[in-house]
This record gives C-alpha cells, structure tokens and sequence, in this order.
C-alpha cells in the first residue's frame, strides 16, 4: 500500500479534482504535464541550483542538545526556519514558478492567509520578472500589515478578498475566481498540498525536499537514514508534506502531524480538523473539513494564521483515516509556551506554527534513545506581535 | 416524459430563470417559483446557497452569504417547496455546489427529489468521470436529468464526451468567466456560438453567464436554444423585492 497519490491524484478516498468545467482545461493541462515538466533535466538544475543559491537550500539539520535534555530524547530540528522569506513556502514557489515559465504563463496568482505563500510568492515573482497578483482575506491584510507592505515592496498587486469571512478560505476563493476569468495566460500558485489534482502531489512534490535533506543529513548524524519519527504541524499542510514525504510509505518511521486545537477543540474556536473536520469537498478537494451539518464551510479559529484553516490536504486527510499517522492538537497556550521555550533553550525563535510540532513533548514521550525529527518550519519574525501581545513583552 | 426534455422539444427559445432559495426574504420560494412561472417563464433553477461558491460572481455571491444568513438549508428548502407541484407545472432544476448534496446524502438528496418534483440538477463542482463511475445510475433511478456545463475553453472532444453523458440539455457557459452580468456579448462569443452550433450536437444547448437583458437573450439564443437569467433577477429581486417579478420577465421578451 502506498501513501503517496494514484494517477487520478486520490490519497485512499481523498483528494481528486471537484471543480467547475470553468476550471477544467486549466488543471488538466497542469495534470497533463507536471511530473514530466519536473523530470526535464533541465528544469531540476534551475530548481536545484536556485534552492541552493537563493533559496539558501540545504537548511541544517540541527541536534537541539538542550532540548532533548529537556525531555529526554534526541530531537533535531529541520531548519526551514532560515530559507530565504523564512519559511519553507518557498521551496514550492521557486518549483511553481518555473512550472508557470515551462507551460508559458505570463501572470501569476496566489492566495494568502497570514502572508507568508503571498510574501513567497511576490518573491519569485519579482525574481523572474512576472505579473503577481495576491489575494488576501480584507480581516488578513488588516492584521498582517508587514507582510502586505513586503509583497508591495516585492511588486505584488494585493488584493483584498472582501466576500464571506474575509480570511483564508476566502482569498482562496478568489484567486479561483480570478483563474476562472484568465484561463489562458495564467497560472495560479497554490500554497499549499490543498486544492484540486495536481496541486497535492505537486506541491508535495516540490516540499519533499525536506525529508530527501532529512535522510541525508541523519546518515551523517547517525548513521541511518530513517528516524524514529517525523513531526510537523499541518493547516493545510504543505511543511509536513514535505517533511513526511520520503517516510510515507517506510512504516518504521513514526509520523506524528500536529494540529492546532485554538483555544480547545471543542471550545468552538480552534483548527484541529482530523478532530472536528468531516468528509467533504473544499477547494476542488475531497478530505477531510470542518463544516455544518448542511455541508457548509465553517470558519476556523487559532493564533496561527498559517494553520487556520478549515481543511486538510488529502495526503493528511487519508493518514488520518488509515492510522499511518499519529494527529495530536495542540492549544494556543500550549503552543505559545512552546515558542518561547525554544527561545531560551536553544536560541532560536520559531514562527507560530512550528511551535504546535514542538509542544507535543510535553505530553508525548518518547524513549530515551529516539531519534525525533521535529520540522521547524519557520520563523517566529513575522509574530513578534504576537509574542509581545501573549507574554506582555 | 420528464419535465425538462418536454419542454425542450417545444419550437421556441427557451428562457430560464436562476434565483436563490431563502433570498432576498427566507420564505420566499414558493411565490417566486409561482410568479416565474405565472409570467412565461420557461424553466426555473432553484438555487441550493453555499459558503464558498467559486464559480460565482459578486451578485450570487451575496444573495447565497444572504440566504444562508436567514437561515436556509437543504433540508428547509425541501419542506418549502413539498408540495410545489399542486400549483406549479414548470420544470424544476436544483442548482448547487456539492458538497451541501454530499453532506445531505446523495442517495436520499435524489429520493426527495424525485418525491418532490424535481427534474434536474446542475452541479457545476460534480466533475464528469465522477459523475459517470458513482452517480449516474442513482440519478437516472430517481428521474433527474443531470446537466454539464461546457465553456469556450472546452475542447471539441470533451464537449463530444459530455454531450454523449448528457441527456436534456448543455450548460453553455458564454465567456471565460464568473457569474454576473456584462455588457454584451462579442465577436470571441459569437465565433463560440457558431462553433458550438455547427457540432450538432445531440442535446440542445442553453446559454449561461453574462444574459441580462433582451438583447443579450436574443443574441445568446440566435444559435442557441435558450438562455438563462440568474444575477441579473438576483438584482432585480435585491431592488425591487418579489412583486414585479412580471414586470422583469417582461422586459426580456
């Protein structure tokens, strides 16, 4: 059994294209032509090459000696944190990017929650010379004021998504809708592994980088290939993607997927999807999603603007479903404390999301001679606010 | 014979009327529905609202945020309209995204269907492959025309393939585009018209997207054989409630 995605981009019962014939010709011609776009020598040594010298690729591979004291185990930390943009995202757009220039794209679209894909997004753009245009939720571009000024500074046009919530999901749907009206010069650079096939698998595709890294690096470190375990956090969930990528189908490899319950999961303000979320279509997408009884989408709720989201991509949906992954949620408090652990122990300040992957050690054990992978996905800059407002800095 | 293929086999252009169950007053349905079809109207697509309908423009858009607001759901608007074919002959489409059908159950959202009165369903989201390997069979059981839409970019074989799947008529979606209304149709949408025209297909087509007046019904049905209204009634109801809605149809042809 594989955990990866089959020809008509299914993980298990998950996943597929559920879009509007409008949409149609446009994925089908992504479907048609991105593994053998990706597979063009060509195309890797640009991707290769600019994930080495721009992107600043491969990230380190970090033994946190004061943290696994802490909790008695060996833990690592995947560097994502220190791409370039300071996140993982990055890795997908530099990829997307050179997809949209193969299949001739002259403008580019993306949705962005808290930023951070819009911030990645202006930027390869602004590297290859081409038209972006970003889509963000109006109550986001409110909240996420330095982002917005970065996509600017980048040449981005941001545009303001001012139907239903406002958010997320909503800056989604517009950017679909801008894609439906521009179908022919247009690509749409998702952010993440949602979305209707191809976008899953490509964008897996492009992220797994992280654990082809994670395999070479822990060769070096300790002498095999395969941790114990591989944790990330997941919104829609393109970071543990790529982390989990090459460990998907290795059984020995514990994959542990960490949610954002908010303010707990049943508070009516959280994220934790596997928990809450039920079979459905968001996105072009069948997985899992959070929803009313009469199937419509429900907003999400948590501190992280990169996990507030009411889906999850349908590799996760479907490693949930199986029991190949372990799904843990992990409150705002919990992840907040977390954060600012890391900063004291280890000297690095990690973005929202990542803190979720690193609060499950306070519950979680692991045996002493584990090796834990944690993937820290990014940078805790963009939530100095925040930090300030949480800790009353 | 069901309603819909009847009525297509009439000599004359088709107009029919979109509008959004629970807009712009919940409880509005049945009387629009009436009043549709008081007025001459052809065929009426009753509107399921949804959260995120990407294939929309700003005017659905709102009216379903509105609808869903005033508190309307599946399982209303089939109370609603239970007893919808005592008073009205015309026939019925549900127009929607999937997921609410899905979250309702598709085999019991076609057996209520079918009890009610219904004679289609349109499922912009519900791709054709999926459509053919789960849901056709149940759809045929229970009466329902199902219907596909086809736009400028859909090449000749694929409009081959959902004609063969189709039975009754084709969404002709009338420019690259969301829903709401524009100003006239040009000569890209003329070449289109003429393209689809001279395929003979086997099932009529009717055109969607961007009709709002007389003129643009006329020259979405010269080659067509009909057009539908759905923002620009949306509007009209948003303007001027449900009591002129004769006035409107009027005003069209």
């Amino acid at each position: 059994m594989s955990y990866h995605a089959d020809e008509k981009g299914y993980y298990g019962e998950f996943g597929g294209a559920f879009i509007p014939e409008m949409l149609y010709p446009n994925c089908e011609e992504l479907r048609q032509n991105y593994i053998q776009i990706m597979e063009e020598p060509s195309f890797k040594e640009e991707f290769q090459q600019l994930l080495k010298d721009y992107v600043g690729r491969p990230t380190p591979l970090y033994f946190a000696k004061r943290l696994s004291e802490k909790y008695n185990t060996k833990i690592y930390l995947k560097r994502e944190d220190l791409c370039h943009t300071g996140a993982h995202k990055v890795n997908n757009t530099i990829g997307q990017i050179l997809m949209a220039k193969k299949l001739g794209k002259n403008r580019i679209i993306a949705e962005t929650g808290a930023g951070q894909h819009g911030v990645a997004t202006a930027t390869v753009c602004a590297l290859m010379g081409i038209q972006c245009v970003v889509y963000m939720g109006e109550i986001d571009i409110a909240r996420q004021a330095p982002n917005v000024a970065r996509m600017k500074m980048l040449g981005a046009e941001v545009r303001a998504a001012k139907s239903g919530s406002k958010t997320l999901k909503d800056a989604t749907n517009e950017a679909i809708r801008d894609w439906i009206n521009n179908p022919v010069d247009t690509h749409y650079i998702i952010g993440s592994v949602v979305g209707p096939h191809p976008y899953p698998d490509m964008v897996a595709r492009f992220q797994s980088v992280i654990s082809e890294e994670i395999k070479r690096q822990l060769m070096e470190n300790e002498g095999r290939e395969n941790p114990d375990y591989v944790v990330a956090c997941v919104g829609g969930g393109s970071n543990a993607a790529g982390a989990f990528y090459h460990y998907l189908d290795t059984p020995e490899v514990g994959i542990i997927a960490v949610e954002a319950a908010g303010k707990g999961i049943h508070s009516g303000e959280s994220a934790a999807t596997s928990a809450l979320g039920k079979v459905g279509i968001i996105h072009g997408s069948k997985t899992l999603l959070m929803q009313t009884p009469d199937g419509q989408i429900t907003e999400p709720y948590s501190i992280s603007a990169g996990l507030d989201y009411p889906g999850v991509g349908p590799m996760h949906a479907h490693l949930y479903k199986s029991g190949r992954g372990e799904f843990i949620s992990i409150t705002d408090d919990e992840a907040m404390k977390a954060g600012l652990e890391l900063c004291k122990l280890e000297g690095i300040i990690p973005a929202i999301e990542s803190s979720h992957a690193l609060a499950i050690f306070e519950d979680r054990k692991f045996k002493k001679d584990d090796v834990v992978v944690v993937n820290l996905s990014g940078r805790g800059d963009k939530d100095l606010q925040n930090y300030i407002d949480y800790f009353n800095l | 014979m069901n309603r819909i293929k009847q009525k297509l086999s009439e000599d004359k252009k088709i107009l029919s009327i979109y509008f959004t169950a629970g807009y712009p007053k919940l409880d509005d349905t049945v009387q629009i529905i009436q009043d549709l079809e008081k007025s001459g109207v052809d065929l009426i697509e009753i509107g399921l609202p949804f959260s995120d309908p990407l294939a929309d423009g700003p005017t659905i858009q709102e009216s379903s945020t509105a609808a869903l607001k005033n508190g309307m759901h599946s399982e209303l608007l089939f109370e609603q309209i239970k007893d919808i074919r005592k008073s009205v002959s015309i026939p019925l489409i549900l127009m929607g995204y999937f997921n609410p059908v899905l979250q309702y159950g598709v085999e019991k959202f076609c057996q209520k269907c079918e009890k009610i009165g219904i004679d289609g369903l349109i499922l912009p989201d519900l791709p054709l492959d999926v459509y053919q390997e789960e849901y056709e069979a149940l759809f045929k059981k229970h009466g329902l025309i199902n219907v596909f839409l086809i736009t400028p970019q859909t090449s000749d074989e694929r409009i081959k393939a959902i004609d063969d799947a189709s039975e009754g008529f084709i969404y002709m979606v009338s420019s690259a585009s969301t829903t709401g209304a524009k100003s006239g149709f040009g000569q890209e949408q003329s070449a289109y018209f003429e393209r689809i025209a001279n395929m003979n297909l086997k099932n009529p087509q009717i055109v969607g997207f961007g009709i709002s007046n007389a003129e643009t019904f006329n020259q979405a049905t010269e080659k067509a054989k009909g057009a539908i209204i759905g923002s620009a009634f949306i509007k009209h109801l948003t303007e001027n409630g449900v009591d002129s809605i004769g006035g409107f149809v009027r005003q069209i042809r």
